[in-house]
């Protein structure tokens, strides 16, 4: 039983060999590796869990400032009331007959907050925010909104905690839902 | 040559043109119609008998648009873009439907929908990166994608939100429904560069990001990355334009149109979805409870009418012949159906051969025109068996507010004297 129980072993293991050989040759080798300093230069991604949230902290009083400098012009001062989306207000209105989405009333995650400023914002210059200015306009946004206090300064922790008020109002697709045949 | 040097000679062309063709020159859009209602006095010097002018001297010298341009009598051939909108960096424009035959979209006509801009960019400085769950994180160039066994396919792409579902509807087919288009698409199947890198067990999605001003980011399930979904560096034979994603996009054939992220840098093999801001404040469909649904990738079938439609008018009585688009991205469209009766009766179109999976197929139907005041309109049946449906059946489970996903039937109403309108406004 030994010596067959061993000659299954090899037989297994040569047809591994070959099964890697077979997948090495269908490879094209076309590209190059990407070196862990070029993937982290790049993965900007923030999960909505806070995963790859930065080190460093913002509060909404310096958000306020560079809320004022950076994104005021586009989206109001207290957020709302600009060419730019509205991002304050509208908590309670998504089942009504006119609802206002905001950050606040609409948003799932906060973390994705950052995520978005950081990648996208200002429009006219985005990624020029350093990641301490992105957590303080996230904080003062938050705070527009009244899911942080006044004095709120967020990190990677604080901003992960956050529940926001719409966390479970969305539902996986469930169309064909037209019945017309 | 630089491509902006052809471009400023074209202009420096096309100026030319213009002014040589002068008062002849008008409104394309207006002139196209499928009425034909030329108001424009039109010389009779170069009808029969007479020998027309373009004949008594020779034309413009051969290569003299190096970059050929449509003639100067359908410069109004243009995307439809409104005048008004708060800003354009985060815009859209329309392809002219109602303009075009056939199924394919020319490039320079393919509806836009940006959300920071058309970046500039230089083929030889772009790269894409395919990292996460993968066995060999890799970074290739726009080369090396070209390396690839490559395939070319047509399908159509379309815009989530064309049109939204409340008033004011539009004008005319392209104001309805102008955020669809249709090319044929080169590239690598997606399947084959993630086979190059190794997905590891527990891959469920790929986040795929932009080069974009927005770095515009949304997750796509792993099985439409391993069925059918294609990295394209060219569109109708050449290039792809710098608005449709120039030098790389993804392509994933009947997906809502911002998830064929444009200009694309980067593609991350991951457990979960990104959650990015694109596909939880944005792109996700409000419903009358207050719920919203997250997720909704595919274009149900559809179909409009483009002639005789809003805009135009029928200028005679007796024989018109009604075609249109339709497209599923559930597959093939198997029927459309077309009435002139206000909805009473429907009689089943003619598709044009080959019928193309997720691509736009065209229909035409043979019409005599009594004179009387005429409600026509189309309808659409997948190879699943879903039929198009009214805006009502939609509004009734979805109300007003679901934004996305309107792929409501569009009646077009012809009055006695031929003119035709929308139907619902």
């Amino acid at each position: 039983m030994a010596r067959l129980d061993l000659k299954a072993v090899l037989l297994a293991s040569a047809l591994a060999m070959l099964g890697a050989a077979v997948n090495a040759e269908e490879r094209y080798g076309i590209g190059r590796a990407a070196t862990p300093a070029e993937i982290a230069g790049w993965n900007i991604d923030i999960g909505r869990d806070g995963a790859n949230l930065p080190p460093g902290s913002g509060s909404v009083a310096r958000g306020r400032v560079v809320f004022s400098e950076q994104c005021a012009s586009c989206h109001g001062e207290s957020g709302q009331g600009g060419v730019g989306d509205r991002l304050a207000g509208g908590q309670g209105t998504l089942a009504s007959p006119k609802p206002i989405r905001t950050v606040g009333s609409y948003w799932p995650y906060a973390p994705t907050l950052f995520d978005y400023i950081r990648r996208a914002m200002p429009q006219n210059a985005p990624q020029s925010l350093d990641n301490a200015d992105v957590y303080a306009v996230s904080a003062y946004i938050l705070s527009l909104n009244g899911i942080v206090p006044e004095n709120a300064v967020l990190d990677a922790t604080s901003l992960a905690a956050i529940r926001m008020p719409n966390r479970d109002g969305f539902i996986s697709d469930p169309r064909p839902d037209v019945h017309n045949h | 040559m630089s491509e902006q040097t052809t471009d400023k000679r074209v202009r420096a062309a096309s100026r030319r043109h213009f002014l040589q063709a002068g008062a002849a020159l008008a409104s394309g859009s207006a002139m196209a119609g499928f009425a034909g209602t030329n108001a424009l006095a039109v010389s009779d010097s170069n009808l029969p008998p007479s020998v027309p002018e373009w004949m008594k001297a020779p034309g413009d010298p051969t290569g003299s648009q190096p970059y050929g341009a449509p003639s100067v009598h359908e410069q109004g051939v243009v995307r439809n873009i409104s005048k008004t909108l708060p800003q354009y960096v985060s815009a859209a424009s329309r392809t002219p439907l109602q303009e075009l035959d056939g199924i394919i979209t020319p490039n320079g006509l393919f509806y836009e929908r940006h959300h920071g801009g058309v970046p500039t960019i230089d083929p030889a400085e772009h790269r894409l990166m395919l990292h996460g769950m993968v066995d060999r994180p890799l970074v290739f160039t726009i080369e090396d994608i070209r390396r690839f066994p490559s395939q070319s396919r047509i399908h159509f792409i379309e815009c989530s939100g064309n049109p939204v579902y409340t008033k004011p509807y539009g004008k005319t087919a392209s104001d309805l429904v102008g955020l669809v288009s249709c090319a044929e698409w080169t590239g690598v199947p997606l399947k084959t560069v993630l086979d190059e890198a190794g997905l590891q067990a527990g891959a469920r999605w790929i986040v795929a990001e932009g080069a974009d001003a927005a770095a515009l980011t949304r997750s796509i399930p792993i099985e439409k990355c391993l069925d059918d979904a294609m990295l394209v560096y060219s569109q109708n034979g050449e290039r792809l334009r710098p608005q449709q994603g120039y030098p790389l996009r993804l392509l994933l054939p009947g997906f809502e149109g911002n998830m064929n992220v444009k200009w694309l840098r980067r593609l991350k093999v991951t457990a979960e979805p990104a959650y990015s801001r694109e596909e939880t404040a944005k792109y996700t469909d409000p419903m009358p409870d207050g719920t919203s649904r997250e997720f909704t990738f595919i274009m149900e079938a559809k179909s409009i009418i483009t002639r005789p439609s809003g805009g135009q008018k029928l200028i005679a009585r007796g024989f018109h012949q009604i075609t249109g688009l339709a497209w599923s991205g559930h597959g093939t469209i198997k029927r459309v159906e077309v009435s002139v009766d206000g909805g009473a009766g429907w009689q089943a179109a003619e598709l044009q051969e080959p019928v193309l999976t997720r691509a736009l197929p065209r229909f035409r139907l043979p019409w005599h025109w009594d004179g009387r005041p005429a409600m026509i309109q189309s309808r659409a049946i997948d190879e699943t068996g879903y039929i198009q449906p009214t805006l009502a059946e939609l509004v009734a489970v979805r109300g007003l507010n679901s934004f996305y996903h309107n792929n409501a039937i569009w009646p077009w109403r012809i009055d006695a004297n031929g003119e035709v309108s929308n139907g619902q406004a």
